[in-house]
């Protein structure tokens, strides 16, 4: 089996990857590295619950194959948010305004959020709703969602909610 | 078997592998049909020639003349461009009714032009824009103009070693009038029941010409020149938009499916066209 080489930036460290091109980079994550918090939903690009950020991009990892990735390539996922003793302030505000109910589509949509508030740290909610209209939730109605998000932009002192850690 | 996994360092090799193989290895930009295709059976997949490294194919310029998108602009890039933004806002618009935004971040243009869906958001854009679409091969490069490119259902003019590099756009007119309309199951994430690109100027009410492109309702996207035709020099009334209206719905011939009907495609189509018409006598 032919592998590739890949030197990438996963959560802020920096790793070597030694895999198939064509498999995807959400397999790459769950199976080989496993970071099992980026969930696979529908697999085909309609759900978003495997959003990541790729050099800061929120992208599907579901419809990226590890053959497209470039050496210096930096991926955030969930787990480079926060952990469950150290909450980010985004997911502190998702489990305060009940973000979060299955919880499936949960990593995506911080992830989305995540990827709004670094560029435009003061959203309206017009603009929240655009920035996670490529995941889709089907327990919350998005409401909540969305309340958590606009939470966060409020609580975060331009920065606090942008950095990779939280 | 082992996946043939191509990443040619240029356009050259890019266009040596498509050469010596023609058709046998799909070309992959952003992934975002070719990899649901794969994925979901619809297509098999050895190999593929992933053209991401080719730089020459990103940007995009702006000259006096137009615009000139790089094949692997993405949806993204082409929206968050000043210059599209102002002078070709129906192609912004469609860019960002391309799904959601990682769709947006990852899927290109050149890509949305090569999977040639009739479904694709930013054809009817470029046909009624009367894009030009450069193919390049091992020989030499040449321009196809948008009206010649959508050959069939799901077929483009290019042959099988010939790849798509640049698409030029024409600076439109000052005065002109451009929209983008999309009629789909939601907002975001959904792909077109039917499309409608409309440019014109209208002046006083009156009509001096108009270009109309529709997406979803014939195997490849299409322009309605017979529709053009009767607006051509008339004044906007209600009667004349019932009469577009019904033109239009005569003008293209749309299938039942997954996603909608004939009879519904047919209405909508001209229900689009009589909103932009509308829009445009009021403004007026």
């Amino acid at each position: 089996m032919q592998t590739v080489i890949k030197r990438l930036k996963i959560n802020d460290v920096e790793r070597e990857i030694d895999a198939t091109p064509e498999m995807r980079l959400l397999d790459l994550l769950r199976s080989q590295l496993k970071l099992t918090g980026t969930k696979e939903g529908c697999g085909e690009g309609e759900c978003g619950a495997c959003s990541m950020l790729l050099n800061g991009e929120v992208i599907d990892s579901c419809l990226m194959l590890v053959g497209q990735l470039k050496d210096g390539d930096e991926i955030l996922t969930v787990e480079g948010l926060g952990d469950v003793d150290h909450l980010s302030p985004l997911q502190e505000c998702f489990v305060h305004e009940g973000g979060a109910q299955c919880g499936i589509c949960t990593p995506g949509m911080l992830m989305a959020a995540h990827a709004l508030l670094r560029k435009n740290p003061r959203p309206t909610r017009e603009e929240i709703a655009t920035a996670i209209s490529g995941n889709l939730c089907r327990c919350t109605g998005y409401v909540k969602i969305i309340d958590a998000i606009e939470k966060a932009s409020q609580a975060s002192k331009a920065g606090k909610v942008r950095k990779g850690k939280g | 078997m082992t996946f043939a996994y191509n990443r040619p360092p240029n356009i050259p090799e890019a266009l040596a592998l498509m050469t010596a193989s023609p058709g046998t290895f799909p070309v992959l930009a952003g992934g975002t049909d070719l990899i649901v295709q794969w994925r979901s059976g619809i297509i098999k997949l050895d190999g593929v020639i992933d053209i991401s490294e080719l730089a020459q194919l990103r940007g995009i310029s702006v000259t006096d003349e137009g615009v000139e998108i790089g094949a692997l602009a993405t949806h993204a890039e082409i929206a968050a461009n000043g210059v599209v933004a102002q002078r070709f806002p129906s192609l912004a618009t469609a860019c960002l009714s391309i799904g959601g935004p990682q769709i947006q971040n990852r899927g290109t243009i050149g890509g949305n032009v090569m999977n040639a869906s009739p479904a694709g958001d930013t054809l009817p854009v470029l046909l009624a824009h009367d894009a030009d679409f450069l193919a390049q091969d091992l020989t030499g490069e040449r321009w196809i103009p948008a009206r010649e490119f959508f050959v069939g259902y799901r077929k483009t003019a290019l042959k099988p070693q010939e790849l798509l590099t640049r698409i030029r756009i024409r600076m439109p007119d000052t005065k002109e009038r451009g929209s983008f309309l999309k009629v789909g199951a939601r907002r975001a994430q959904a792909i077109s029941k039917v499309s409608l690109c409309v440019r014109g100027r209208i002046r006083h009410g009156g009509v001096d010409w108009i270009k109309i492109a529709v997406g979803s309702v014939a195997p490849t996207p299409i322009r309605a020149p017979g529709t053009e035709a009767l607006l051509t020099g008339k004044v906007i009334t209600d009667s004349m938009i019932e009469l577009a209206r019904n033109s239009l719905a005569d003008e293209v011939f749309p299938i039942d499916d997954i996603r909608s009907t004939a009879d519904y495609r047919r209405f909508a189509a001209g229900g689009l066209l009589a909103r932009y018409l509308r829009e445009m006598t009021s403004r007026a």
